[in-house]
C-alpha cells in the first residue's frame, strides 16, 4: 500500500548553519511557559493564580470554548507569573520549577486495549489533545469530530529545518505506542509520510498500523498540507487531523508511563549559531541555557520554529509548542546601497528563486540571508512567480487576491480548505512585490471559519 | 556610502517629513531616497527571510534586456538616413545622428511619463512605483524617427493617465502602457504614425532619386516578396537578402523594433531571468507561425490578388514590430494573462490575431499593436475559463462524494 509521490515545485534556500547530529544536554532550565498564542485562534481561561502549586500535568488553563481542551504544565513547581499583553491578551504562563518533579499519574495503558473514548479521555486530562490539530484551518482538533484520516509528516523540509529521522532514531517504540494511540481516533488510515531518501526515513520504515507514503522533491514536500494534498485533498466538509512526530513520541510516554513529560529534542540553527546542534530540552523551556555563548556578535534575530514560519522571540524567550528548531539568522536592518548591495548590485550573497540573482550559477551554495525585505511593498506585478514554488492544483495568486477582497465564495471555489498560510511560505518569499502572504490567508481562513462557525 | 545615506536623512529628508513644509512632496524624496538605498525594513511576521528580487531588480532586468533594440536602433536611424541620402558614412557618424534623433525621443518619453507619475503619486500620497521605468524605454522604441517631440509627450501623458493611473496606478491598468501610447497616436495623427513617410529622417538633405521609404511591411501588401526593395529603391537580390536584413534589423520601421537579433537577445534575458513569459513568448511565434502557414496555403489558391498571403510564413515574423511586440509588450506581466495555461492561449492568439489584422486588412499594416491590445482586454476572460476549469475540478471531486 506503499505509495510514492514526486513533487516538483518549490525550492530548497540553502542557508548556513545546519545542525550537526549531536544531541547536547543541558542543565534544567531555571524557567518554563506555557504559551497560548502558539495555538490559533485560543481564548484561554485560566485554571490557577500566580503562586499556585502545580505538578507536571496539572492544568494551567482551558479553551474558552471547549473546556474540554486543556492546557497543562510541563513541570512541577509554582506558577510564577501570568503575563498579559494589549487587552489584557495572556501572552505566557511562567512556571518556576522546583526540586521535587512530581508528575499527575494519569495511569500507564497498552493503547491498542484501550477504546477510542477511554483515548481522547486520557489525552484531554494530559493536555497532550493540543498535540493535534485539524485542517482546515490548522486549529486544535475538536474532540467531537471524527477525523477522515490522521496525517503524520515525517519530513521535515524547510530550510534549517530539524531532521525528525535522527531526533526519532532512539525512540522508535514510543513512537509506535503514540501511533497505536492515535490509530483508535479514525476509521481512516493514518498516513505517516517518510521521505524517499533512506537516511531520512530508515527509522520510520518498521512501524506498523500506519500507511507510509514516500515523498521526494523540494520544500514544502514537507508540509503536511501538501502532503494531504496529493494523497487525498480536503473538500468543504472534510477534516482530517495531523500532529508530528515527536507529539506522537510524548503521546507514546504518556501511554507507556502514565505521565505527561514534555522532553523533545531541539535543532539550534542559522549562519549565527556558532555551534548546531541537537540539543535535549522540554516543550516551553526557556531558551537562555541553550542560547549561552552559542551566537555571534551583531543583532540577531531569534526565531522558534523555522526561518520561514517560525515566530520571533527573545533570546530569554520560551520554545513553541509545535517546534523542534530554533533558529537564529542577522538582523537586516541597515539600507543596502543600490550599487553595493541593493537591486543594483550583482547580488552574489543574495538567493533569489527568479533567475535575476546569480545564485542559479551556484546551486550548491550556502547562504547567510538577513531578515532585511530586499525591497518595499508594491502592488501584484509580477505573475507566475508563486506557481513554481506552490505544488498544488490551486492558482495561489488568484486565490490571495480573493482573499485580499473577502470573497468567501471564491475562496471557498478556490480552495481554500486544501491550504495553511505555512504552505504559502515559500510564495512569500518569492514574492517581487513583498506582500506578506502567509497573513493574508491567515486572516482568510479565521474569516471562513468565523462565517460557518 | 554610510556618509550619503547621513546626508539624504539629515539633510534632505527633514523638510519633507511630517510636519515638515514640503511634506506633500514626501514620495518624490522617498523615492530617490529608496532608489538608492533599498531600505533597513525587516520582516515582522511570516517568513523571515526574502527573496532579493524586488520590483526596481526586475524593472531592470527589462531595460538591460531592451538595450540591444535600443543601441541597434539608434544605429539603424543613422544608417537609412545615410542611405536614403545616398551618402557614405562611418560607423561613428552613423550612430552619432542617431543617438541624437533616438536620445531626445527616450527623454521626453521619461520627463514627461515620470512627471505624470509623481504628480498623481503626490495627490494621492502613495509611494512611486517602478512600472513606468519600462514603459518609459519601450515608448521611444515603438516610435517613428521623425515623429514631433510634443506627440510623444501628449501620448505617454495619455498612455499614463488613461491607460494607468485612472485604473489605480501600476499593476491595476489593463492596457499595455506603451502600447497604449502608440495606439492614441496612431489614431489621432495617422499621418506621422504611417504612411511611406515617417520612418527614415531625411530633413537635412535631399534622397536619392529611387528613395521610396517604404518599409517592408507596406510593400508586403502590393508587392511579391521577391521584389522588395531596400529605401533607395534598389531592388534585393533575392528573398534571402531581404530576409536576412529583416533578420539583422536594416530596414526601415520604429526606432527599435527592426532587429530580429535584438529582440532575441532580449528574448533570451527575459525568458532566463524568468522575469519575461517564456510561455508567452513561444506560443506567440507558434500562433503566427500557424496563421501564416494557413494563409500560404489557402492564400495563393483562393485569393491570388492578395501578394500578402504568399509571404512565406517564417518572413511575417522577422518583418514589422512582431518579434517586438511578442518578446517586450505581449510579456508585460500585468496585462498579460496570468495563469500558467492561459499565459498560452493568449500568447498563441496574439501570434494568430497579429498576422491575420497585418495580412487581411491593409489598412494596419501593423497588426501586433493592435493584437496585443485586443488580447490586453481579453486576457482577464481566458483567465477566467482556466480558473473556472479548476474550480470545476474541485465541485465535481465533491460530487463524486456525496452521490
Amino acid at each position: 500500500m506503499s505509495k510514492t509521490i514526486k513533487i516538483k515545485k518549490g525550492v530548497d534556500i540553502k542557508l548556513k548553519g545546519t545542525a550537526e547530529h549531536v544531541v547536547a544536554k543541558l542543565d534544567r532550565p531555571e524557567i518554563f511557559a506555557v504559551k497560548p498564542t502558539d495555538f490559533h485562534n485560543l481564548t484561554p481561561k485560566m485554571e490557577v493564580r500566580e503562586g499556585d502549586e502545580v505538578k507536571a500535568g496539572s492544568v494551567l488553563f482551558h479553551d474558552k470554548y471547549r473546556d474540554k481542551i486543556k492546557f497543562t504544565s510541563p513541570v512541577s513547581g509554582e506558577v510564577a507569573e501570568i503575563r498579559r499583553g494589549a487587552k489584557r491578551r495572556i501572552l505566557e504562563v511562567r512556571i518556576l520549577p522546583d526540586a521535587n518533579s512530581e508528575s499527575i499519574d494519569f495511569g500507564a495503558a497498552d493503547p491498542v486495549s484501550l477504546s477510542r473514548e477511554e483515548v481522547i479521555e486520557k489525552l484531554l486530562k494530559s493536555g497532550l489533545w493540543t498535540a493535534i490539530r485539524q485542517r482546515p484551518f490548522s486549529t486544535i482538533a475538536n474532540p467531537d469530530d471524527k477525523p477522515r484520516d490522521i496525517y503524520v509528516s515525517a519530513i521535515n523540509s524547510a530550510p534549517l529545518s530539524a531532521d525528525f529521522n535522527f531526533i526519532c532514531k532512539d525512540q522508535v517504540d514510543l513512537l509506535q505506542t503514540g501511533i497505536d494511540a492515535v490509530g483508535k481516533l479514525t476509521e481512516g488510515n493514518v498516513h505517516f509520510n517518510v521521505s524517499t531518501e533512506a537516511d531520512r526515513s530508515s527509522t520510520f520504515t518498521g512501524l506498523k498500523g500506519v500507511q507510509l507514503n514516500r515523498f521526494n522533491g523540494p520544500h514544502p514536500v514537507g508540509n503536511v498540507g501538501v502532503q494531504i494534498h496529493h494523497i487525498r485533498p480536503i473538500d468543504k466538509g472534510d477534516t482530517v487531523w495531523y500532529l508530528d512526530p515527536q507529539a506522537l513520541i510524548t503521546i507514546g510516554r504518556l501511554f507507556k508511563e502514565g505521565k505527561y513529560d514534555p522532553s523533545r529534542i531541539v535543532a539550534l540553527v542559522g549562519s549565527e549559531v556558532k555551534e548546531p546542534k541537537y540539543f535535549e530540552t522540554q516543550i516551553g523551556a526557556s531558551l537562555k541555557n541553550m542560547l549561552k555563548g552559542q551566537l555571534s556578535e551583531g543583532t540577531n534575530r531569534i526565531i522558534s520554529g523555522d526561518v520561514l514560519t517560525g515566530e520571533k522571540i527573545e533570546a530569554d524567550g520560551f520554545i513553541g509548542f509545535y517546534d523542534s528548531e530554533v533558529s537564529v539568522i542577522p538582523e537586516g536592518d541597515e539600507p543596502q546601497f543600490f550599487l553595493t548591495e541593493g537591486w543594483l548590485s550583482p547580488g552574489f550573497s543574495k538567493f533569489s528563486v527568479s533567475r535575476a540573482f546569480p545564485s542559479w550559477l551556484m546551486p550548491g551554495k550556502k547562504y547567510r540571508l538577513n531578515t532585511n525585505k530586499n525591497g518595499e511593498e508594491r502592488a501584484f506585478v509580477v505573475t507566475g512567480e508563486m506557481e513554481k514554488v506552490f505544488p498544488f492544483d490551486i492558482y495561489p495568486m488568484q486565490l490571495v487576491k480573493s482573499i485580499m477582497v473577502n470573497d468567501v465564495e471564491m475562496m471557498e471555489k478556490l480552495g481554500i480548505y486544501e491550504v495553511d498560510s505555512e504552505d504559502f511560505a515559500l510564495c512569500e518569499f518569492a514574492c517581487t512585490s513583498k506582500i506578506e502572504i502567509q497573513e493574508i490567508v491567515r486572516n482568510g481562513l479565521d474569516l471562513i471559519q468565523k462565517e460557518f462557525a | 556610502m554610510k556618509g550619503l545615506k547621513k546626508f539624504i536623512d539629515n539633510q534632505l529628508k527633514p523638510p519633507f517629513e511630517e510636519g515638515g513644509k514640503l511634506h506633500k512632496f514626501w514620495p518624490v524624496i522617498d523615492s530617490l531616497d529608496t532608489f538608492a538605498f533599498v531600505p533597513g525594513h525587516v520582516t515582522k511576521k511570516g517568513a523571515h527571510i526574502r527573496d532579493g528580487i524586488d520590483l526596481k531588480r526586475t524593472m531592470f532586468m527589462v531595460i538591460l534586456a531592451l538595450i540591444p533594440a535600443l543601441l541597434f536602433g539608434m544605429y539603424n536611424v543613422g544608417y537609412q538616413h545615410y542611405m536614403a541620402l545616398g551618402q557614405e558614412a562611418t560607423f561613428g557618424d552613423i550612430f552619432l545622428f542617431g543617438m541624437l534623433k533616438v536620445l531626445p525621443l527616450v527623454i521626453v518619453s521619461y520627463g514627461v511619463g515620470l512627471g505624470v507619475e509623481f504628480i498623481f503619486c503626490i495627490a494621492k500620497s502613495h509611494a512611486i512605483n517602478e512600472g513606468f521605468l519600462v514603459s518609459g524605454m519601450l515608448i521611444p522604441l515603438i516610435m517613428p524617427v521623425d515623429v514631433p517631440l510634443w506627440m510623444v509627450a501628449v501620448a505617454t501623458a495619455f498612455a499614463v493617465v488613461i491607460g494607468k493611473e485612472v485604473f489605480g496606478g501600476t499593476g491595476m491598468n489593463i492596457l499595455n502602457v506603451a502600447l497604449t501610447a502608440r495606439a492614441f497616436l496612431f489614431f489621432a495623427y495617422p499621418t506621422k504614425m504611417s504612411g511611406n513617410k515617417v520612418w527614415v529622417n531625411t530633413a537635412d538633405g535631399s534622397p536619392v532619386d529611387a528613395y521610396t521609404g517604404e518599409t517592408l511591411l507596406a510593400q508586403a501588401t502590393s508587392t511579391p516578396v521577391e521584389k522588395f526593395t531596400d529605401i533607395s529603391g534598389t531592388m534585393y537580390a533575392g528573398i534571402d537578402q531581404s530576409f536576412i536584413d529583416s533578420v539583422i534589423g536594416l530596414i526601415p520601421g520604429s526606432v527599435g523594433e527592426t532587429s530580429v537579433i535584438a529582440c532575441l537577445i532580449g528574448a533570451a534575458l527575459l525568458m532566463w531571468t524568468g522575469i519575461g513569459s517564456w510561455r508567452i513568448i513561444f506560443s506567440a511565434l507558434l500562433g503566427g507561425a500557424v496563421m501564416g502557414l494557413i494563409f500560404n496555403w489557402v492564400g495563393p489558391a483562393y485569393f491570388p490578388d492578395n501578394s500578402f498571403l504568399a509571404l512565406p510564413w517564417w518572413y511575417h515574423l522577422a518583418i514589422g514590430g512582431f518579434m517586438f511586440g511578442i518578446v517586450f509588450m505581449a510579456t508585460d506581466p500585468v496585462t498579460a494573462a496570468q495563469t500558467p495555461t492561459g499565459k498560452w492561449v493568449y500568447g498563441f492568439l496574439i501570434g494568430l490575431l497579429a498576422i491575420l489584422i497585418r495580412t487581411v486588412n491593409p489598412a494596419y499594416p501593423e497588426g501586433v499593436m493592435m493584437a496585443i491590445l485586443f488580447m490586453n482586454v481579453m486576457a482577464p476572460m481566458i483567465d477566467h475559463y482556466v480558473i473556472e476549469a479548476n474550480i470545476k475540478r474541485r465541485v465535481s471531486r465533491l460530487k463524486v462524494k456525496t452521490a
